[in-house]
């Protein structure tokens, strides 16, 4: 009758290899979905952007800032493979120089929108006292064009990256806050959370272990998407002029200086503009396939 | 199969070694070889517990099953003379509602929400027939009077969010019948009704059923509904057909063993004498009142009176069961004890102490004496948490070590029948009734006092729910456990509840021991409820009919 109980949970793991794990599944899933199509030439470039930045102090030809008046708007040669600015800086190397921004900015208002805004959307759909209080906030700041919040931020405090990076978070913060709000309204009333409830859970461990957990999925999910439009806004900021000075090259900034060039020396405009359309198009394509493979709805079908 | 000797009339239908399969990965076949005729004016019942695929059947005749995941492999279906599985989707759409219709569990989603209910009857006539305009509104407000819908003009502007549950199976059926097919299948229509608008149904069923002299496929798990109506019964499992015969002689004298389990199942509306309690009270509720209030902008706040001072007690070892139809406020008294909701007013008295008048640490202390089993045991276990950690959930919230927890959860797991390496799997990995033996264990892990049963064997099928109110049982027997037991079935109730009480809109309108409210009910409503209870007059457990039965 009596069978020594299992008496930590740790010794569980051998029956993992017969009967997989939710993790492992979804893990499986991504790996079937990313080692094809798209997917896969989109994950090819994004690793190319990241090793450009990475390693943008070793293949560059030039120093991005170094003013060269005699070499001033020359085209391709063995120096300058895509030839000079107006100012005579090798347009290759600054290219290179502007990826480490935007994977910045991307990637630091991605992780940042998303971890302030799984807080917030976190107690405004858990406690109805705050919820009100909180969303009507969240639908002030919406209300304001975010490329304009932005500029009149920056033209607040001064442009500097992490204004930037500042100006470009707060006004994706609300979506993301909205989206939490949401999944965590739907999952106090499922019969698992009311179950914790009546077991005398203590709210954070409620919180933690029985909400929080769903909202992961859909958030890696816009965290891809926030990461797309905010290296689109640095871009879009620093083209009008409002982003970062230009001593620090991004692909916007070189692509507003080379405007006025555009009909004499379209590779001013051409060169960092594909280099943001290819990462953006990668990003989002990325962002469809977790999105696909993360929602529950499309895991039913194995 | 061997089919029982052939109505004399010629069948409607002739369903013969239909096989359906699975589009990707060839596995057993979902339904295989089944085979079965229909007459005109013929109810044939098919029974079965989920997954017996039944509903892939009706499915199939239909020409409805989603091509991507499901494709016939085999057999041949004739309406007539016409072999369903061969002809065009054209054709089908026609054949569709000029000769043979469907009506569906769930009236609310078989209907458009955004448009009237009159011009979704009229697109049938629309579509399938040369009438004109005002010919077609004609024919429509009579079919409404046709199946006893008051005042079809109103009816016919109604959206369906402003009809009850019972008015929207009636416009389905209007749906499926205004073009009189030869062949009707209902695939579980009144499974989401209450009882005494599932008998209003049915009876309509039978007499469209006889006016138009339609054939019918009745897809059903309750054995009651097929004691009622059928004239001849399939029995399925596992996408076979087990049994095939005339009613009589399935409920009397049921050749396979499945049958015979699947009819001995089904628990006897008459309770057996059971000794009454004399124990302590484990708790007491006095005067409970719970009114819903929202608040509207700038108009009073609209009040619902979900329960109106109820009052009961619970023994130990007691099984105190509460019904009634839904809405009658049953879930709201059970959310009002376990604590999910807070009471308007009333007192909870636990073990003698009132909950009220505690302070908030000592309230935790006492809500864990009482625990809730839920309905559904798909989504009361948090799907991403092993077994074991939902066990042990409730006591490390109160400080027992997870060590000690763990063995104790072990030791639970046999008590409900599971081995101990359950606890190291996942939720999915289990079915239904084991689902819903963990939630009992689960319950149990903080040794209440109270067990709270939400409908706890309401979403299993017949045999499994057996299981489960055995369960129920041996712990009240071996723990001192007093369950309070919501279900709307008064067959459960019947077969497990040591005193009833019944609700009507949010009261309490009669209570006693059981086999005093069930044998011989006092009020009018429990009368009413008792007498909708579909097969009441047959003894399933047994295999023969209730004689002299005075309800």
């Amino acid at each position: 009758m009596k069978i020594s109980a299992p008496s930590d949970a740790a010794g569980g793991c051998a029956h993992e290899d017969a009967q997989p794990s939710r993790r492992r599944l979804i893990l499986r899933h991504l790996l079937r979905a990313f080692g094809t199509g798209p997917a896969l030439v989109a994950l090819v470039i994004l690793l190319l952007v990241v090793l450009m930045a990475l390693f943008a102090p070793l293949l560059a030809t030039a120093d991005p800032i170094a003013i060269a008046p005699a070499e001033r708007l020359s085209g391709s040669s063995a120096n300058h493979p895509l030839g000079t600015d107006a100012y005579g800086r090798d347009i290759y190397s600054r290219v290179l120089y502007g990826a480490r921004v935007s994977l910045i900015v991307g990637a630091g208002a991605a992780l940042v929108s998303v971890a302030i805004g799984l807080v917030i959307g976190v107690l405004a759909g858990y406690f109805p006292a705050v919820d009100s209080v909180i969303m009507r906030t969240m639908d002030g700041v919406m209300a304001i064009p975010s490329i304009l919040l932005a500029i009149a931020l920056i033209s607040l405090t001064g442009a500097s990256l992490m204004t930037v990076m500042v100006a470009i978070t707060i006004p994706e913060i609300p979506r993301v806050v909205r989206l939490v709000r949401s999944v965590i309204l739907n999952v106090r009333s499922e019969a698992y959370v009311e179950a914790a409830v009546t077991l005398g859970s203590p709210v954070r461990r409620i919180l933690m272990r029985h909400m929080v957990p769903n909202t992961i999925a859909p958030l890696i999910v816009q965290g891809t998407f926030v990461f797309a439009s905010a290296i689109l806004t640095e871009a879009t900021l620093s083209f009008l002029g409002a982003g970062l000075p230009t001593e620090i090259p991004s692909w916007g900034n070189i692509m507003s200086e080379g405007r006025s060039y555009f009909q004499l020396f379209p590779g001013l405009v051409l060169w960092p503009g594909i280099a943001l359309a290819l990462t953006l198009l990668s990003v989002n394509v990325l962002g469809d396939v977790l999105r696909d493979t993360l929602d529950p709805k499309m895991a039913k079908r194995t | 199969m061997t089919e029982p000797a052939a109505p004399h009339r010629n069948p409607v239908i002739r369903v013969r070694d239909l096989s359906v399969g699975l589009v990707h990965g060839s596995h057993r076949p979902v339904v295989d070889r089944v085979g079965f005729e229909i007459a005109p004016g013929e109810t044939v019942c098919v029974v079965g517990e989920s997954g017996s695929g039944k509903s892939v059947t009706a499915f199939s005749i239909m020409g409805l099953l989603q091509t991507n995941a499901l494709r016939p492999t085999g057999g041949e279906i004739l309406l007539g003379d016409e072999d369903l599985l061969r002809a065009a989707p054209e054709r089908l759409r026609h054949l569709r509602s000029t000769r043979m219709s469907m009506v569906f569990q769930e009236p609310m989603t078989a209907l458009n929400p955004v448009e009237k209910v009159g011009r979704q009857i009229e697109e049938v006539l629309l579509l399938h027939s040369r009438m004109g305009p005002a010919e077609r509104r004609q024919r429509t407000l009579a079919m409404l009077e046709t199946v006893h819908l008051p005042d079809p003009e109103r009816i016919y502007e109604s959206f369906p969010h402003q009809l009850s549950g019972g008015q929207r199976q009636r416009v389905v059926i209007c749906i499926a019948l205004i073009l009189e097919p030869d062949l009707l299948i209902a695939d579980e229509p009144t499974t989401a009704l209450d009882v005494t608008t599932q008998q209003q149904i049915l009876t309509l069923i039978r007499e469209m059923q006889e006016r138009q002299n339609t054939a019918v496929l009745f897809i059903t798990h309750d054995m009651g509904v097929v004691a009622d109506i059928a004239d001849r019964v399939v029995v399925m499992k596992d996408g076979r057909v087990v049994e095939v015969s005339d009613k009589e002689r399935i409920l009397r004298a049921p050749t396979h063993d499945y049958t015979r389990m699947l009819i001995s199942s089904v628990p006897s509306l008459v309770p057996e004498l059971r000794e009454p309690l004399r124990t302590e009270p484990v708790l007491t509720v006095e005067g409970l009142h719970k009114t819903f209030r929202k608040k509207r902008f700038l108009r009073p706040a609209s009040e619902v009176r979900a329960v109106q001072d109820v009052s009961l007690t619970l023994q130990r070892k007691e099984i105190l069961g509460v019904v009634g139809q839904s809405g009658s406020g049953k879930s709201t008294v059970a959310r009002c004890i376990v604590g999910l909701e807070e009471p308007s007013a009333g007192e909870i008295v636990i073990c003698g102490e009132r909950l009220d008048r505690a302070g908030t640490a000592a309230r935790r202390q006492m809500r864990r004496r009482i625990q809730m089993v839920f309905q559904d045991p798909y989504r009361s276990l948090n799907p991403r948490v092993r077994i074991g950690r939902s066990m042990i959930e409730g006591p490390t919230n109160f400080g027992v070590a997870t060590e000690a927890a763990m063995e104790r959860a072990g030791e639970l797991m046999a008590l409900v029948g599971l081995p101990t390496s359950a606890l190291d799997r996942y939720p999915h990995q289990f079915s239904g009734g084991q689902r819903q033996r963990i939630c009992v264990a689960r319950a149990l892990m903080l040794e209440p006092a109270v067990l709270v049963a939400d409908e706890a064997v309401s979403a299993l099928d017949v045999s499994v729910q057996e299981q489960v109110l055995e369960l129920l049982d041996e712990i009240r027997e071996e723990t001192g456990v007093g369950i309070l037991f919501i279900t709307h079935d008064l067959r459960v109730a019947a077969r497990i509840c040591d005193s009833i009480f019944v609700m009507n809109h949010g009261r309490v309108v009669e209570h006693g021991p059981a086999e005093h409210v069930l044998a011989r009910p006092e009020q009018a409503y429990t009368q009413k409820l008792f007498e909708a209870a579909p097969g009441r007059h047959w003894d399933f457990r047994n295999f023969r009919p209730i004689e002299g039965n005075s309800a």
